[in-house]
């Protein structure tokens, strides 16, 4: 796996530049995820990046659009406002987590 | 001496559930544990067996047995629907009103398709141009829309992660490309896969070893579709972005939730899916409750072989527990499933929670006959020859030969 520098940081990414130990993030890190994709982090972004690293430390799992939706009682469409096209991804991007995958 | 006897119920008489039943009678001394078993009805299905429906690979007698042929002598059968569960008094309450009292309970009440929860998708053309395998009511009205169709847009849809058989929708995918070609059909039929995720094949293995597939057979791809309802009239799919997927024919995959009996009880997550410990099938807020096969919210695949191999680890540890002693046994989360890829061919799938997919021979190392995340006509017979093994050796609780944890022998590790 490359290592890379983000935010002063050396952290582990794969080919699709998402973090590849989840115990490597942290906040400042989140915010320089966010810059590189295009997405200035507001508060309304940060409870979701939040929930989702909280989610992930419980379950193991990253957890999917419809569990962001209820769970933080965010309607799925604002999602897609805050992280335009491709929510799941995104989040997952920002908050240091795996991307949500099939079985396959 | 007197011993009180004791009650283990179980919710749910599907894989998972016989399998338990029919386990753990032979295990626990009658005199000592009665053991009551619950559904809503005497009908068992052979639920891979609905991916081959459509095409009319299966007839649909093949699918489908009695329960209580299924589950062995010495356990009750209930036929009822279970309104809720009292995890305090240790009691379950049917709708119609008789009560089940409980020392141990088990829940194995799988997960459903729920069409319901996306606008649009019940109306007047479910079940015809809105099409889904996931019932054998569905399955087999697909049968009667494939007969009938001349051409156009066939689109397979997944509505969101997680479901059940997960590569069950690739699969149909697959097998539509055959069943059309064999048709004279597939020069004027389009067939597009439309997935909630960034890709058909989202792990770095099976991506690389099995990616070309989609392309060689012409399926088409539409990636991170969110679908926010759909317009039967116009016959499109509409996501959340506000993109659209036009169909002449759609297979959709609905929504997949947990039994609504686990809502009403207060013990699921916003799937109605069961928080348990993910290597003892032990509820993380009872100690009197294990969740087993999909009614569960562990980390790794909704098939049947998990119901399977984490069965085989919780009999074990069922034992220990009801004895008071520490559950010493944990559940690897191992799946292993074969996947269809048309041309009487089919993968094997391998993996567990912490290993994916890798490339190798199942279940000799290095002699296979199967061979992993690679086309074989072994592993399509292996496939069919599945269903005898599901009736008379899985359900019954027999020995299958196969260890429930996952080895790494003779398989190729990850780069």
């Amino acid at each position: 796996m490359p290592t890379t520098t983000i935010a002063g940081h050396a952290v582990e990414v794969n080919d699709e530049g998402f973090l590849t130990h989840p115990d490597q993030w942290s906040d400042d890190l989140g915010s320089e995820l966010a810059r590189l994709i295009g997405i200035e982090l507001t508060d309304d972004h940060w409870k979701l990046v939040h929930f989702l690293r909280d989610d992930f430390a419980h379950l193991g799992e990253t957890a999917t659009l419809r569990r962001v939706s209820t769970q933080t009682g965010t309607p799925i469409k604002s999602l897609f406002d805050l992280f335009p096209g491709k929510p799941a991804k995104k989040m997952a991007y920002v908050a240091g987590l795996p991307k949500p995958k099939g079985c396959v | 001496m007197t011993t009180t006897m004791r009650s283990l119920v179980v919710l749910g008489a599907g894989t998972a559930g016989t399998m338990v039943v029919n386990k753990l009678r032979h295990r626990l001394p009658t005199t000592e544990w009665r053991i009551t078993v619950v559904d809503k009805d005497d009908v068992h299905d052979y639920q891979p067996g609905y991916l081959f429906l459509p095409f009319g690979l299966i007839e649909p007698e093949q699918v489908r047995r009695s329960r209580h042929g299924l589950i062995t002598e010495g356990v009750e059968l209930v036929l009822g629907d279970v309104d809720r569960v009292d995890p305090v008094a240790r009691e379950v309450s049917l709708l119609d009103g008789r009560t089940l009292v409980y020392d141990e309970l088990v829940i194995a009440s799988g997960t459903s398709p729920r069409p319901d929860q996306t606008p649009g998708m019940l109306g007047p053309e479910w079940h015809r141009s809105v099409g889904e395998f996931y019932t054998y009511e569905g399955a087999t009205a697909l049968r009667e829309a494939l007969a009938g169709f001349s051409g156009g847009r066939l689109v397979v849809h997944v509505t969101e992660m997680p479901i059940k058989c997960p590569v069950a929708p690739l699969e149909f995918a697959f097998l539509a490309d055959d069943f059309l070609r064999r048709r004279g059909l597939r020069e004027r039929t389009e067939i597009v896969y439309v997935t909630p995720l960034d890709g058909a094949f989202t792990k770095p293995v099976a991506s690389r070893e099995l990616g070309h597939l989609l392309a060689d057979k012409g399926i088409t791809v539409e990636t991170d579709f969110m679908v926010e309802h759909v317009d039967q009239e116009r016959r499109v799919l509409v996501s959340y972005d506000e993109r659209e997927v036009a169909y002449d024919q759609l297979v959709t995959i609905p929504l997949n939730m947990g039994a609504d009996f686990v809502a009403r009880s207060g013990l699921g997550d916003e799937l109605n899916y069961v928080p348990v410990d993910k290597h003892t099938s032990l509820s993380t807020k009872h100690a009197s409750i294990f969740v087993l096969g999909d009614a569960s919210n562990i980390p790794t695949s909704k098939a049947g072989s998990v119901a399977h191999f984490s069965v085989e680890v919780f009999v074990e540890n069922f034992i220990e527990h009801v004895h008071g002693q520490d559950m010493t046994h944990a559940f690897d989360g191992h799946a292993n499933c074969f996947v269809e890829s048309g041309g009487g061919k089919a993968m094997l799938l391998d993996f567990n929670y912490d290993t994916e997919p890798l490339t190798g021979t199942f279940p000799v190392p290095h002699l296979g006959p199967m061979t992993l995340l690679k086309q074989s006509r072994a592993n399509h017979l292996g496939k069919l020859a599945f269903r005898h093994i599901y009736w008379n050796i899985l359900l019954p609780g027999r020995p299958l030969g196969l260890p429930a944890q996952m080895s790494m022998a003779g398989k190729v590790p990850a780069a």
